[in-house]
């Protein structure tokens, strides 16, 4: 912005008459520099200033659950080992690790264990790997099926059909001092998996295996 | 008498003389609209903005006792319903307010659009709405959330997850819209704050914005076949039209938007008695797997496209097509500023309404009935219908049983009942002959899961034996022709040979 007139820094020295710096500016326009613009001015200028300070804070404390997922995890433990049968799926809970007084039953999250052999299990998500809807297990066919959209998968977690585009998520897993423990904290979706699973569209094998 | 009266008006006087708001008000409302502007087809606008008022006014009136606490807020609805004194009407009319104002929206632009009211001047006009209608499908879904039950919950997985599919920062995206790693208080907090502060606050302001331009650029007038729109004579036509050929806003127009509004008022009234409040469902605990979550009415046509798109195409379609759809409506006026208005002769118009009106209700009524959801309690429900076992072997009553049991019931039906993902298998017996349907069972294919791994060869034989007697009486089952030539070949081998006329006797 371009000042004509008066040079800046001295409003001291203005000695106008008050009449006279009113007609001045009225003949002028905006462009004659005088002390009530550069005092505005200034106001902006210390407005926007405060204003940049205090944006820091407020942002931080937009962004602040912007988080990696690690951070939200932690192990929890699923209970006894000797509570999930060899070869069968059974339906587990947790109380969410990351929780506020104020969750109410919000933190109770379920999970399925299946116990592979005496040292192996897979713990899979309830979250269905499309839009993240309870997936339910029916051991007579050995499938978990979605109510929302149609997903079908294996007892391995693959995909068997519907609009899934992966197998379920599943989580670490460990046994410590004889309990069953998952590093658990977020919700799985296709950003935030629990743990890195291989993409699988299986059909099954046939059961002619003889 | 005349001595209140006289009060009344140096009262008035008084609050004029500080206000001085007489002038603008009067404008507004005494300003000349082109005649035939008054009306039926013009008073979805109004009937919005009355329905907006609505709603905020139930609105403050239920956060007096609701608390968006996520381990409080479903008993607070419950004790809105059964404990305060009509809260459940109260919750009622929020509720219905809602799909009306949906409803009443969509009716809107959709009579806009065909008005050719987007075109110059009006074109900011027509952007501010499309703001409008995305913040007020924000306040309908922010809105489902804070009925926090268990569709609310499930749902705002299902918004996470949609979320989560932005490429690199989902996972980002998605601690924002939680408020942290999972569904719980911060998420609920964060959903009231943007239904009752800032998109009420922005819907305010563009509201204002909207209704100023209609007011400062005159409302749309009917259009006419043949009467083009140019930028160098519109606003002097109008001018013309509105003061050679108009009458006052008020009450020559306006009192049809009255009587609209009240209806609509009245409506939403009957609705909240009739059929009372929305939920809440189950507790909002994740704990209960079996629930089936499904979104309001207004979604339910998103509900149906989440099922139906192939995997591959379901992330590039989520993220692609609505900023595409946004894209296309804010561009509209640019590109559309001038020509016809008329929809007599601008059929493309026509037919892109039209045509999305049946797509959106033909997903909506799909999105109703869910074909596509396996029904989780079929295979223990009803009984295969006793005419498919009267003359059954045992190895078919088995693989009655196995059918039962195996859940297949789940998605096939039969007599009726059972599920609809798949075909219903009451005549499967006609298209599939037997090895067929071996290796269907065995493979799956298609949306069909593979059975060979979870069935016993014994239960596999069973079930196909079964599958095979399911046809019309008076048709045959399907027979492989190859099948019927190797069997007859061996009959003619096992056929006792005629008497050898040369033997000894």
């Amino acid at each position: 912005m371009s000042y004509v007139g008066q040079p800046p820094g001295k409003p001291a020295e203005q000695t106008v008459s008050a009449s006279g710096a009113v007609l001045a500016e009225s003949h002028a326009g905006a462009h004659t520099i005088s002390r009530r613009w550069l005092l505005f001015n200034a106001g902006i200028a210390l407005n926007g200033i405060v204003g940049v300070v205090l944006a820091v804070p407020v942002v931080r404390y937009l962004l602040a659950p912007w988080k990696k997922d690690s951070s939200y995890d932690s192990w929890v433990s699923l209970g006894a080992t000797d509570a999930f049968p060899v070869g069968d799926t059974r339906l587990a809970f947790y109380k969410n690790p990351s929780s506020n007084p104020w969750d109410g039953q919000t933190d109770n999250v379920a999970c399925y264990v299946r116990r592979e052999s005496s040292d192996q299990f897979r713990v899979f998500a309830v979250n269905c790997a499309h839009l993240g809807c309870p997936v339910r297990w029916f051991p007579q066919s050995q499938l978990f099926m979605c109510p929302c959209h149609g997903g079908v998968y294996y007892a391995d977690g693959s995909r068997a059909s519907g609009p899934p585009e992966r197998g379920l998520f599943t989580y670490s897993w460990k046994i410590a001092s004889g309990q069953l423990q998952i590093d658990a904290g977020q919700m799985p979706t296709l950003s935030n998996t629990a743990k890195l699973v291989k993409i699988s569209i299986g059909h099954g094998d046939c059961s002619c295996s003889g | 008498m005349q001595r209140i009266k006289q009060t009344a008006i140096r009262i008035y006087g008084w609050l004029e003389l500080r206000l001085q708001l007489e002038g603008p008000v009067k404008d507004a409302a005494l300003h000349p609209v082109p005649r035939n502007t008054a009306s039926w087809w013009y008073v979805f606008g109004s009937a919005a903005f009355t329905l907006l008022f609505l709603q905020i006014f139930t609105g403050i009136l239920l956060a007096l006792v609701y608390v968006p606490s996520a381990g409080e807020a479903w008993n607070s609805l419950n004790i809105l319903n059964h404990q305060i004194p009509l809260g459940w009407f109260l919750r009622a009319m929020h509720g219905w307010g809602s799909n009306f104002m949906v409803a009443i929206v969509l009716i809107h632009m959709a009579q806009v659009f065909l008005f050719g009211a987007y075109k110059f001047p009006r074109e900011l006009t027509w952007i501010l709405g499309v703001f409008l209608l995305l913040m007020t499908l924000g306040m309908a879904f922010t809105g489902q959330v804070l009925r926090f039950d268990q569709d609310a919950y499930w749902g705002l997985g299902i918004g996470a997850s949609i979320m989560s599919r932005v490429p690199f920062i989902g996972g980002g995206l998605v601690h924002l819209l939680l408020g942290g790693p999972i569904i719980s208080g911060p998420t609920l907090s964060r959903f009231f704050a943007l239904h009752v502060f800032v998109i009420p606050g922005t819907l305010l302001l563009f509201v204002f914005l909207h209704v100023w331009m209609v007011l400062k650029l005159g409302i749309n007038e009917w259009p006419m076949p043949g009467r083009l729109v140019q930028r160098s004579t519109y606003i002097q036509e109008y001018h013309q039209l509105a003061h050679e050929d108009g009458i006052p806003f008020v009450p020559g127009a306006f009192w049809k938007d009255l009587i609209f509004s009240g209806a609509v008022l009245a409506a939403v009234a009957v609705c909240a008695f009739v059929f009372g409040p929305f939920g809440p469902g189950g507790q909002p605990d994740p704990s209960i797997i079996q629930t089936v979550p499904k979104p309001d009415f207004f979604f339910l046509w998103i509900y149906t496209v989440l099922s139906y798109l192939p995997p591959a195409m379901e992330t590039p379609f989520i993220l692609i097509v609505p900023l595409l759809g946004i894209a296309f409506l804010l561009a509209l006026p640019f590109w559309a500023a001038e020509g016809e208005k008329s929809w007599h002769r601008r059929p493309v118009a026509l037919l892109a309404v039209s045509t999305i009106a049946v797509c959106w209700g033909v997903l909506t009524h799909l999105g109703a009935t869910t074909p596509w959801s396996p029904h989780m309690s079929a295979w223990s429900s009803d009984p295969i219908p006793v005419r498919y076992l009267q003359s059954a072997t045992p190895l078919v009553r088995q693989g009655a049983a196995v059918f039962q049991a195996k859940q297949c019931r789940n998605c096939h039906s039969i007599g009726g009942a059972g599920g609809e993902r798949g075909p219903a298998l009451d005549e499967v017996a006609t298209t599939m002959t037997i090895d067929q349907l071996r290796f269907k069972v065995v493979t799956g294919g298609g949306n069909m899961p593979a059975y060979g791994k979870n069935l016993s060869p014994a239960e596999i034989e069973a079930v196909v034996r079964f599958l095979e007697t399911l046809h019309p009486a008076n048709e045959p089952p399907a027979y492989d022709a190859s099948r019927r030539a190797v069997e007859t070949s061996q009959a003619v081998d096992r056929a006792p040979k005629p008497a050898n006329r040369n033997a000894a006797p």
